[in-house]
């Protein structure tokens, strides 16, 4: 009997826009169990982003539960949030936002920073050991702007994994990267999930995407369409092999 | 997030832009720097006041005859003939006193062979030497012999030397002669260059003052009265009690005025030292502006500096900062800035204090309470105007922030 480590009862959202009242969301439900690796799918103006947010414990639902590794996020403050965001979560994001001008090492470190419990020497070896876990222990003085996109999308993924979250939430992560470049950071998402047991919800509008994950939940109009499991995964790793090997870019 | 984990953000967040963090501490290093060398000149020119009249005896008190009503009408003190023998002999008796020295002085012609010179002879005691802190280059003092005998010696200063014998004999020994009557030289005083006032004092003759008395002016009168206080602190004590042994000298009565004047250096002192301490006011004041314009620099610059790093600020809340974390960032910043600006300062203006010293021989002081004040303006300064930038960054709402084009 594996852990819940989403349960979300009825969750709906709405916006005020002057005059107009925005329902964002209208009524979702569902859980995610330790070690799934869950994409959300859905067009534009689906909800999806105003789910995320709620899942990433930026914003708090209008009506309905959410709780988050058993933790009632709907009772919390916003520095008892923040807290939250610090240890429960690993944020991947499009546009990587990654401190520009700042060793790869040092902004791995960041999220340990705002943990008071962690040592300076703590920080650092927990740091270099994320770096090691994305195959990045090479670069680890290097700035943003010496590695590339894939590299960059990776060292976030390693900020994502240093505070030891329950549960790696990304958005779009592979939105900004080329589709080779984009099946490597599958390929290590899946290996993240597979082999370390992470939790991974996984944002995307891209199906080619949701189809490495475990379980896809498509969303529609602020409401669940379909939640299935996948039965066939595919293996990134092995997408990869298959690409032909160009050098022309 | 602990003390010393804010500092290292602040710090990593400063040097990631350099250059823009020293323009924005330029303008509390210019302020600094202009509050500790503007007070480094005024106590400078304060101390050097001070130090010229404390060089022509600190606890000098000078007696002048003055005026009194009589028979309802004021007369110019220095026409009156009140200072006496007789005062001398009763103002010896004081206890705070302990050098006295009558002071006539008549002005001529000082003529050595074809050479002559406008200048004033003092007749004095001995004391006076001390009283004044004058000292002798060379050949000796008179003494009270001298007095005694109304001796035709005198001392001379260096500028009648200069005027009357220009070509660089000795003057000692040689006779010289002061409305035609004739007086060795016996010692030259060390110049002292002009006083606060700008006049000159190596232009005198100094002889006893008997020998004015009796050979040049003929009378009994002195025009002042020099003493010196046994020490500055009695100097007050010492004039109470030199006012009322001239007062039973001249058998003033209860209801009468004084028919003479005490003044001390002190006064003096404290009036110079009065305009000068004014002038180091009004250049600390605009010193003190520029301070301000410096903080106010650091304010635009956290403005900015928010505005363009909100997604940094998006960034570190989706993280774990929570908006106290991130307010107290921005106001570390803010404090660094202005606290290694104040360090920074603080050495320019003490550089440049003493270049001012070297290249202009303006005298300074730099005192340790500009340095301690300039350096507690900064801090307060940096928290002051980090704090509305820092405020508004920690307000920002996350999901805002991450989106923030």
């Amino acid at each position: 009997m594996s852990k819940k480590i989403l349960d979300i009862r009825e969750l709906k959202r709405e916006f005020q826009m002057g005059s107009e009242t925005v329902r964002a969301l209208k009524g979702i439900s569902f859980e995610v169990e330790a070690g799934e690796f869950v994409t959300i799918m859905g067009s534009s103006g689906s909800g999806k982003t105003t789910l995320l947010n709620i899942l990433g414990c930026l914003d708090k639902p209008s009506i309905g539960d959410y709780f988050l590794d058993g933790v009632d996020v709907k009772k919390l403050s916003r520095d008892e949030l923040a807290q939250l965001r610090n240890r429960k979560i690993g944020f991947v994001f499009q546009a990587y936002n990654l401190l520009p001008r700042t060793s790869a090492l040092e902004n791995v470190e960041l999220p340990l920073l705002y943990n008071r419990e962690i040592s300076v020497s703590e920080r650092r070896d927990r740091a270099i050991h994320a770096l090691e876990a994305v195959k990045l222990a090479e670069r680890l003085d290097h700035t943003p702007s010496q590695l590339s996109g894939g590299q960059q999308q990776r060292v976030a993924i390693a900020r994502a994994l240093v505070n030891e979250p329950v549960m790696i939430l990304a958005d779009e992560a592979t939105g900004n990267l080329d589709s080779r470049t984009s099946y490597e950071i599958m390929s290590l998402m899946q290996e993240l999930n597979s082999q370390q047991g992470k939790t991974i919800v996984f944002v995307t509008h891209e199906p080619d995407i949701a189809s490495f994950s475990s379980r896809t939940i498509q969303l529609r109009d602020g409401r669940i369409q379909k939640d299935t499991q996948n039965a066939n995964q595919r293996s990134a790793k092995e997408v990869l092999a298959g690409l032909p090997i160009t050098d022309d870019y | 997030m602990n003390f010393f984990n804010l500092i290292r953000i602040a710090y990593k967040a400063l040097q990631r832009n350099k250059l823009r963090a020293f323009l924005t501490m330029l303008g509390i290093i210019i302020g600094v720097a202009s509050v500790i060398a503007m007070v480094a000149i005024g106590q400078g020119s304060k101390q050097s006041i001070h130090d010229q009249l404390s060089s022509m005896g600190s606890n000098m008190i000078t007696v002048l005859p003055s005026s009194n009503l009589n028979g309802g009408v004021r007369i110019a003190g220095s026409s009156f003939q009140t200072l006496t023998q007789k005062d001398i002999v009763a103002l010896k008796k004081a206890q705070y006193i302990t050098e006295l020295s009558p002071s006539i002085t008549s002005k001529g012609q000082a003529i050595n062979g074809a050479l002559n010179w406008p200048t004033s002879i003092q007749g004095v005691s001995p004391d006076y030497l001390d009283i004044r802190k004058l000292s002798l280059k060379d050949g000796i003092a008179f003494t009270e012999d001298d007095i005694l005998t109304s001796a035709k010696v005198c001392l001379i200063g260096q500028t009648v030397i200069d005027n009357l014998f220009p070509n660089g004999e000795n003057p000692i020994g040689k006779v010289i002669r002061f409305n035609k009557i004739p007086f060795q030289i016996i010692g030259i005083l060390n110049p002292k260059g002009q006083n606060a006032f700008g006049q000159d004092q190596d232009d005198i003759l100094i002889a006893p003052y008997t020998t004015i008395q009796k050979r040049i002016l003929a009378t009994i009168y002195y025009q002042n009265i020099y003493a010196s206080a046994a020490s500055e602190q009695v100097t007050d004590a010492a004039v109470s009690e030199m006012t009322q042994i001239l007062r039973d000298s001249h058998r003033l009565r209860d209801s009468e005025d004084n028919d003479f004047t005490v003044r001390t250096q002190a006064e003096l002192i404290n009036t110079l030292s009065s305009t000068s301490g004014l002038l180091t006011v009004l250049l600390t004041v605009i010193a003190g502006i520029s301070l301000v314009i410096g903080g106010i620099g650091i304010m635009n610059i956290m403005y900015v500096s928010v505005t363009e790093r909100t997604r940094e600020i998006g960034l570190r809340m989706s993280i774990g900062a929570r908006g106290k974390d991130i307010m107290l960032q921005f106001l570390m910043e803010a404090i660094l800035i202005s606290i290694t600006g104040g360090i920074i300062g603080v050495v320019l203006g003490i550089v440049s204090s003493n270049l001012v010293t070297l290249t202009l021989s303006w005298p300074t002081i730099v005192s340790e309470s500009s340095v301690l004040l300039s350096f507690v303006v900064c801090a307060i300064t940096g928290i002051f105007f980090g704090y509305y930038p820092a405020q508004k960054a920690a307000r920002l709402d996350p999901i805002e922030a991450l989106r923030y084009e």
